[in-house]
């Protein structure tokens, strides 16, 4: 018999492998799936999965992006650009109703205006495409609370995660089974770490917005951090000043509710090293936990990711 | 650590190919907050450096509002224990799973609550871990609990176990009280069948061999804890034998290319292997293994590759690809260990569906051979499953199930069962092997009327006491001129036999099934309930039926009554059996005409200990009965002539 010491597999290469498999496992077993692409570092690796999991035919399912109308515009216009290139699906998605009565981050505060722009639009638009299955780049590791999520989460009809309905998960045998109108949201990366995905998007030479480097951006300062200037709706408090600064961000999200943190960090190796080193959570750079205690685990009740 | 730490800063490149490197180990902690269950996790995640600042920051305030360890300790059960949110919304019911890294490896801890619903959590903890870390408090030693931890965790087939005897600083750092526990423990755990077990004593308040060593205990030359998990070697844990690749999904993208994904269970599978596909029983061989970065030459398990065939044969999801030499057992009765997940009982004459790989198949549990009280570790009956019930259950499936045991193989051995109106996942189950059906309870409803008349009675009337003789053998091994030749003999004095023979059955009563591997199980099946109607009429049934698989026929034992079944072995060479072939089937299934056909394309594994073994090719027809009704009277079927 041949050595078993030849047989193993890293922890990289268990976490693509397993994540494959949840991804083919939605794509034979529901009827509608999306995969719910948000531009960000994940997403670009849930993505590159997916590539994995069917190669060499495309993805059995579109992509959705549910547009805040908020975002980075270099997230747009990354987001256009990559999905022509590699020929995908690309669903956008957005709250009219919200865009008509011009819901912002300003007048709204954050959490109003993420619970309209973001979850109520996706909302809508899993139900009006009739989505069965909808994958998330989330992982467990991101948040306290995010500790007990199921890879595959139970959600009803109204798309609510009803923490007794989750069901429970042994080995790799996924219970895939719903009724009609209710859904699945899968997370392919529950067990990656944010160290995994940077080290997975280096060896895989995986493309990503290039607001995750750091460049010389316009930004104002404030209690809750660095708010970059995107664009002219960008509305500044007395006294503000917009200064260039060499910045960059950890996460990304919608311009004026996601920090920059000053950094060098030019390159993947930098980024990494500076990620090592500077220990903070990764969500302390996303402004709408900290709205209220426990905020991510209401969040997520109510449909958020 | 720091020395993680130190590299990052120095040498990125080096860091970077040293983390890319790694492997990954899984492990669970079984224990309650009272065994410092969560203070041994903090420990472990904040000295690993895993805790971040800022939640490091929020640890120092909580520790001087809510902790209990005293002024100026941090405790680090706040890192771990109960969320708010979750304590409000009374979810008891999960496993958080935990992340931490150093430069040898990447660890995912299972951590489960451990007291309620321990025994649900820790299952599904447990289900997907190589390694078990199991608190004992060393004030109170061995205790029920830590026994039932223990009995889950092997129940599941962790196999490697770390006993960690916990809070050693309030016994004043004993060897003595180490050495008891210790002993009491091993005593217990012959019983369970932990690989490789390890005990380690610990202080996870004061940080005692959890990562470094101890300085209090310098009687212990062990490694610490996290010493031991970053050195543990689990890589060959997995079976690398029996070749299992159950297909997920096929990938069709043109007509150039039919290519079936899945991740590989068990085995290592080459291209140009030599496959069987199952059920269906076609042969063909792997073309080219097929992956976004390349073909490879080989996979093995938890690569999720896709395969092509070098034969256009029909395989879809469910199918099993296996070496032709090593194929899985299937029957349609398995005996399980099951944990009983929901809240509402078995209900014992409902379907549920088994999801074990790719495949979903409607059940009902046919019988509870027992449940385990885990209070005392003993068996006791049930009448049905309740929420965190461990019983050995016996599993009636629809169509055969293929497996292996969980012992053998956890890949192929596991199942989940779903209740099919809710969707709720309701037991995890562990194939122990194939289910011996009683005959009183082969009829899943139990609604059978009982009659008045017994076989005995039968059996005085006639002279005769009732047996089914089963002849096996390759096609044209002679029996079918056997069979009728003994039932001419046995009528001629004056007893009554009937033959049963697989085209007469495959005429009527089976005339909707193929030839695949699943449609002859059920062939075989029906011909075995046959013979048993035949038998409880008192007739002596002579059934020729070529039943290659020997998991058939001990289901057909099973089925008609171990001590009436009298298993025959037509054994001649298959050169012989070719040449008696007027009908060339022999010769369309070396053609591949036929695509499943046992000595040719699939095994006819022969009786490993029949009744009686008939070289068919060097005696006469009329030899082969003298022998049968030697043996039948000498058993006592048939009265000597």
């Amino acid at each position: 018999m041949t050595n078993s010491f030849d047989y193993s597999l890293s922890n990289l290469e268990q976490l693509e492998a397993e994540s494959i498999h949840i991804i083919r496992e939605v794509a034979a077993t529901f009827t509608k799936p999306v995969m719910l692409y948000s531009i960000g570092k994940d997403s670009s690796v849930m993505l590159r999965l997916a590539q994995k999991a069917f190669h060499p035919a495309p993805l059995p399912f579109p992509l959705m992006h549910i547009d805040t109308t908020w975002k980075f515009r270099e997230m747009i216009s990354f987001r256009d650009r990559f999905c022509a290139e590699n020929g995908f699906d690309l669903i956008v998605e957005s709250n009219q109703e919200g865009i008509r009565e011009n819901v912002n981050p300003f007048d709204q505060g954050s959490n109003t205006y993420t619970r309209i722009m973001k979850t109520d639009a996706l909302k809508a638009a899993l139900t009006k495409h009739g989505f069965d299955a909808a994958f998330g780049g989330a992982r467990r590791d991101e948040e306290k609370s995010r500790a007990k999520e199921r890879i595959f989460s139970f959600r009803d009809k109204h798309h609510q995660w009803e923490p007794k309905r989750q069901r429970p998960e042994l080995w790799n045998l996924y219970n895939t089974r719903v009724n009609p109108g209710e859904s699945i949201r899968v997370f392919p990366l529950s067990n990656w770490t944010e160290l995994d995905v940077w080290l997975y998007i280096h060896l895989e030479n995986i493309p990503i917005v290039p607001l995750y480097k750091a460049a010389m951006r316009p930004v104002v300062e404030r209690p809750s951090g660095l708010i970059m200037v995107d664009d002219d709706r960008m509305r500044l408090e007395e006294g503000e000043v917009i200064e260039e600064r060499l910045v960059r961000f950890r996460t990304l999200g919608c311009y004026p509710l996601t920090a920059a943190i000053e950094s060098p960090a030019t390159t993947l190796p930098e980024i990494i090293q500076e990620m090592i080193l500077t220990r903070r959570s990764e969500r302390s750079g996303r402004l709408i936990d900290y709205d209220e205690a426990g905020s991510m685990e209401v969040k997520k009740r109510e449909g958020y990711f | 650590m720091a020395a993680n730490e130190d590299l990052a800063t120095t040498d990125i490149h080096a860091y970077l190919d040293q983390h890319q490197k790694k492997d990954v180990l899984r492990f669970l902690t079984a224990g309650s907050v009272d065994d410092g269950k969560s203070t041994l996790i903090g420990r472990l995640l904040h000295d690993c450096r895993q805790v971040y600042e800022d939640q490091l920051d929020t640890l120092q305030k909580d520790s001087a509002r809510h902790g209990t360890t005293g002024a100026g300790k941090l405790d680090f059960a706040l890192l771990t224990d109960g969320l708010l949110a979750e304590r409000e919304q009374g979810i008891t019911i999960d496993v958080a799973y935990r992340y931490f890294t150093t430069p040898k490896r990447k660890f995912i801890l299972a951590d489960s609550p451990g007291h309620e619903q321990y025994t649900r959590n820790m299952a599904t903890g447990a289900s997907t871990c190589d390694l078990a870390v199991i608190l004992i408090d060393a004030r109170y030693g061995v205790t029920r609990q830590t026994k039932r931890h223990s009995l889950i965790v092997s129940l599941l087939g962790v196999k490697h176990v770390v006993v960690a005897i916990n809070k050693m600083d309030l016994m004043d750092w004993s060897q003595d009280v180490y050495d008891q526990i210790r002993r009491d423990y091993v005593d217990f755990a012959t019983k369970l069948e932990f690989v490789d077990l390890h005990l380690m004593p610990v202080s996870a308040l004061e940080g005692d061999n959890v990562v470094h060593q101890s300085e209090n205990m310098p009687w212990y030359h062990g490694p610490s804890l996290l010493q031991h998990l970053e050195a543990v070697h689990v890589a060959s844990d997995r079976n690398f034998i029996d070749m299992r690749f159950p297909v997920q999904y096929v990938i069709r993208p043109d007509l150039d290319f039919r290519g079936f994904a899945g991740t590989v269970a068990s085995g290592v599978m080459r291209k140009g292997d030599d496959v069987v596909v199952l059920p269906s029983g076609a042969r063909s061989k792997i073309a080219s293994i097929v992956t976004y970065d390349g073909e490879r030459e080989a996979a093995w398990p938890p690569m999720a590759v896709t395969v092509t065939l070098e034969d256009e044969i029909d395989v879809s999801r469910g199918d099993f690809i296996v070496h032709p030499g090593n194929i899985a057992d299937h029957s349609h009765d398995l005996d399980a260990m099951v944990v009983w997940m929901s809240e509402k009982a078995l209900e014992r004459d409902r379907q549920y569906m088994l999801r074990t790989t790719t495949r979903a198949i409607p059940i009902m549990v046919s019988e509870i051979s027992y449940t385990i009280d885990l209070a005392t570790m003993r068996q006791q009956e049930a009448q049905t499953l309740e929420l965190n019930d461990i019983a050995r259950v016996g599993i009636a499936a629809t169509k055969p199930i293929y497996y292996d045991t969980y012992q053998r193989n956890r890949s192929t051995g596991c199942f989940v069962l779903i209740d099919r109106l809710t969707n709720e996942t309701v037991a995890a189950g562990m194939v122990s092997g194939r289910k011996a059906v009683k005959r009183e309870s082969s009829m899943a409803t139990g609604r059978t009327h009982k009659s008045l008349v017994t076989t005995e009675d039968r059996a005085d009337k006639l002279g005769q006491n009732p047996a089914t003789i089963w002849l096996t053998g390759l096609a044209k091994s002679g029996k079918s001129s056997i069979a009728y030749a003994l039932e001419k003999r046995l009528t001629d004095s004056g007893r009554i036999a009937k033959v049963l023979d697989g085209s007469e059955l495959r005429s009527n009563l089976s005339r909707d099934l193929g030839f695949s591997a699943e449609d002859r199980s059920e062939n075989v099946r029906r011909a075995a309930a046959v013979a048993r109607l035949f038998n409880d009429t008192g007739v002596l049934c002579i059934a020729a039926f070529v039943s290659p698989f020997e998991s058939d026929r001990e289901e057909a034992r099973d089925n008609v009554g171990p001590d009436r079944f009298v298993e025959i072995f037509c054994d001649a060479p298959i050169q012989v059996c070719e040449s008696r072939d007027d009908e060339d089937a022999y010769g369309r299934a070396r053609r591949g005409e036929l695509a499943y056909f046992p000595g040719i394309t699939v095994p006819y594994e022969a009786p490993r200990s029949p009744a009686l073994r008939l070289p068919t090719s060097e005696i006469t027809v009329d030899q082969a009965v003298d022998r049968i009704l030697a043996l039948l009277e000498e058993r006592g079927f048939v009265r000597k002539a």
